[in-house]
Order: C-alpha cells, then structure tokens, then sequence
C-alpha cells in the first residue's frame, strides 16, 4: 500500500487509554448522575446528557481516525464518507424527533391517549 | 491477485488517486462505502429508538433501574458495570485487531496470528456477555402488573425498594389451564401463563399494607411516580395482567417498546458481532496458511479490521443510547 510501513504500536496504545479514560468517565457520571448536570438542561436536553453525546463523538472520531486509520486516507475519501454520513444523521435525527415530541403533546395535550 | 490488491501506482491523478480513485483499493473502498450505509442503517434504528422514546418521554424506563446484575453478585445492584465491561471487551479487541493491521503492515505473520486470536477471543466474550444480558433481560427481576389502559405497575416498598412478585403474592385454589395446540378449538394457543394470576397479586396486596405502587411517570426529581397506599389500591383494582420478565409484547420495565427496541437493536448488533467474528476466524486461517504471505500483503487483514472496528463504533452508540442517556 502506498502508506509507509512505519510502526504504529506506540499510538494505538495512547488511543486506547483515551478510550478507556473516556468510557470510564462516562460510567462514573453515569453511576454518579450530579445532581447539577443532571437537572440543568441546555436546549431541552439535560447537561448530563450534553456531555455523553459529546463524549461518544470524542470516542467516535478516535475510533475512526486512529483505529480504521482514516487519517491515513487522502482527503477526497475522508469527505467521501464523512459528510454524507454526517449531513444525513442529522437529518434523519431532525425529523424524527422532532415528530416524535409532536406526538408527545398530541398524547398530552388533546384527547388521544393510546392509539399506536 | 490483482483483483485483490492493486499494486502498481501511477501518478496520474485520477480523482487524486492514481489508477485507484481515492487513493484506495477497489476492496477496501467498497467495504468503506458498505460501513456507510450500515451506519445508516444502524442510525435509523437509533433514530427510531430516540422518536418513540421522545414520544412517551414521560414515562420511558430508566436505564440503570433495568440493567442492574453483574455475574457472581447476585442480588447486588450494580448499574453499569457489566456494560462497562462489556465496553472495554469490546475496545481492547478493536486494539488488537489495528495492532494485527499494524503487524501486517510489516509482514510479521506470527504476530497477526496472535493477534488476530485475541481478537476473535475478546469478539467470542462480547457476544457471550451480551447473550447473558439478554438472559436476564427476559427473565425479569421483579414481575409487573399491566392495567386495563396499558399502563404498567410496579410494587415497592415504603422506602421505595422494588418488591418481586414472589415476596408477596398469595396463593389462591385457583387453577388455570395453559390453552395448547392440541386442546384448542382451533389452531389456537397461548404463551406460558405467569406464575401467579391478578387476583393472587392483589390478595398478596391487600394482605401486606406497607406495599406501595410506582407507576411509569417520571416525576420532576426525575424518579418515577409512587403513590399513596389508597391510590395504589384504586389503580391495582384496573389490573388486567401479569408481566414477568420481557418478551416482544410486553415487558416488566415499562413502555412496551423499549423491550421490542433492546432486542431489535443490541440483536442487530451482536449479529454484526458474531458475523465479524466469523470473517475474524476464515480471515485467521487464510493468514495461517500463508495466503496474505504469498500475495506479499496483508490488505485483507486491513479490510476486515475496517468491518470489526465499525462494529466497535456502533457499540460506542449503543452504550450511549440504551444505557448511559
């Protein structure tokens, strides 16, 4: 392959002490549940839950860059997978939550309660 | 063999690639674009996950209420844990399946040997672990009561402790018959009945007055309703049904669908597992036998390792969605 044959062991071993320090992060905040993080909300999501998703992008991007090697890859192909990933994840993310939280307050609000 | 690997590179630039657009193999680039429609695929389900849950916000589980056992700590509550565990399995074989990548670039083969075992190991773990998951999911803990409406009940005690069923149902002289195949009218027939009937479950009730009702809402404080002895006898009398453990119908947690979506999407995950540990084992023994030696490349290691950290990315989701938010 057109990449350098050069050793790598030293990097995968930090990668995975980040991992591993994130994830253990998120169980003990997720064991801990602080109470100032967990009943503050920031764009009707609570702290807490702001700084998981943060923290599995964190492990997400790692994941991908050091241990698929996507930092290797030229940059048409990093931009060939990424964006539309990306773009369409928040799309698809846009719409159905937002339709599901309609029909949160369709239940709540009118006089259906149950139908599906 | 050139259709496996591509080795000769021209400069021409042909999307910024050479004769490989991309600057990548045909085989690897074809197993990046299948990691993108099967993370879209996963995201959909994510997706749907986050719109029913959204849609019953009120009363959705509460995770660490529901995945609470570690093995050999029976009766210990311990949210998280074992997911945890279950996490860094799943991480540390993603480490040695790159370091087996890494071993290949260099043409080590007894270390991608080596390697490629401890990933298929920790891959074989993962997929137990999760099996035994399932195990408890579907047994259940503590038994529920689902009313008349489709609301579920659960029992706890006056501090607020989860009561099972078992502690306190009465036996009653009844004795219903289980309807199979063979005595049906027709081809009819129904699932095993639960251990104790309603009217056991509310006699046991009536007969222990320190028992009290939670309901499925999530109050402010952001635990879930109990109610007073009186409101808990008013909502008792609307029981229809007993639930013990999960299946796809119904389960003892709480809103039918979070049953239906653990199993639909941590399934589909561990089937990603198990297939990446069955292309992990074939990939294993082409590599024994020499064949990435004699095609003097290791590319194939490279492409399965792609598959295996993928299904390492999804896992780091899943873990977000069902267990941590």
């Amino acid at each position: 392959m057109s990449h350098e044959h050069v050793s790598n062991t030293g990097r995968i071993w930090k990668v995975f002490g980040i991992l591993s320090a994130v994830t253990i992060i998120e169980v003990y905040l997720g064991i801990l549940k602080p109470d100032f993080l967990h009943m503050n909300s920031f764009l009707s999501m609570n702290l807490l839950n702001w700084i998981f998703y943060a923290l599995t992008i964190f492990k997400a991007y790692y994941i991908v860059w050091a241990f698929m090697h996507m930092e290797g890859e030229k940059s048409t192909l990093r931009s060939a997978v990424v964006f539309p990933v990306i773009f369409l994840i928040l799309y698809l993310l846009f719409i159905l939550l937002t339709e599901g939280n309609y029909i949160y307050e369709v239940f709540k609000n009118s006089t259906i309660k149950w139908n599906f | 063999m050139e259709a496996t690997v591509t080795t000769a590179n021209s400069e021409e630039k042909t999307w910024g690639g050479g004769n490989e657009p991309m600057g990548a193999s045909y085989g690897k680039l074809m197993m990046w674009f299948f990691i993108v429609s099967d993370a879209l695929t996963f995201s959909g389900f994510l997706a749907a996950y986050g719109f029913s849950r959204f849609k019953f916000i009120e009363t959705w589980p509460l995770a660490d209420e529901v995945f609470t056992h570690f093995p050999f700590m029976h009766g210990v509550s311990a949210p998280m844990y074992y997911v945890a565990l279950m996490t860094f399995i799943l991480i540390f074989s993603s480490v040695t399946m790159v370091l087996a990548v890494d071993a290949g670039h260099q043409m080590k083969k007894n270390k991608v040997v080596i390697y490629m075992f401890l990933t298929i190991i920790g891959g074989l773990i993962f997929v137990g672990s999760q099996a035994w998951e399932w195990k408890n999911f579907i047994k259940g803990e503590y038994g529920a009561i689902e009313t008349k409406g489709g609301s579920l009940l659960q029992f706890v005690d006056k501090e607020g402790h989860r009561v099972a069923l078992a502690d306190f149902a009465a036996t009653l002289p009844e004795e219903r018959e289980q309807l199979t195949r063979n005595k049906g009218k027709w081809f009819m027939n129904e699932s095993s009945l639960p251990s104790y009937s309603v009217a056991e479950v509310q006699a046991g009730f009536k007969a222990h007055p320190d028992l009290l009702i939670r309901t499925e809402v999530i109050t402010k404080e952001k635990h879930k309703t109990i109610l007073s002895r009186e409101e808990s006898e008013l909502r008792l009398s609307q029981a229809s049904y007993v639930v013990e453990g999960a299946n796809l119908t119904r389960n003892e947690y709480g809103s039918k669908l979070f049953a239906d979506f653990f199993f639909f999407i941590t399934g589909f995950h561990g089937f990603h597992v198990f297939s990446g540990v069955i292309i992990n084992i074939i990939i294993f023994f082409n590599v024994l036998i020499g064949t990435y030696e004699k095609r003097k490349s290791y590319e194939m290691v490279e492409k399965v390792g792609l598959y295996w950290h993928f299904v390492d990315l999804v896992w780091v989701f899943v873990f977000t969605v069902f267990y941590l938010v």
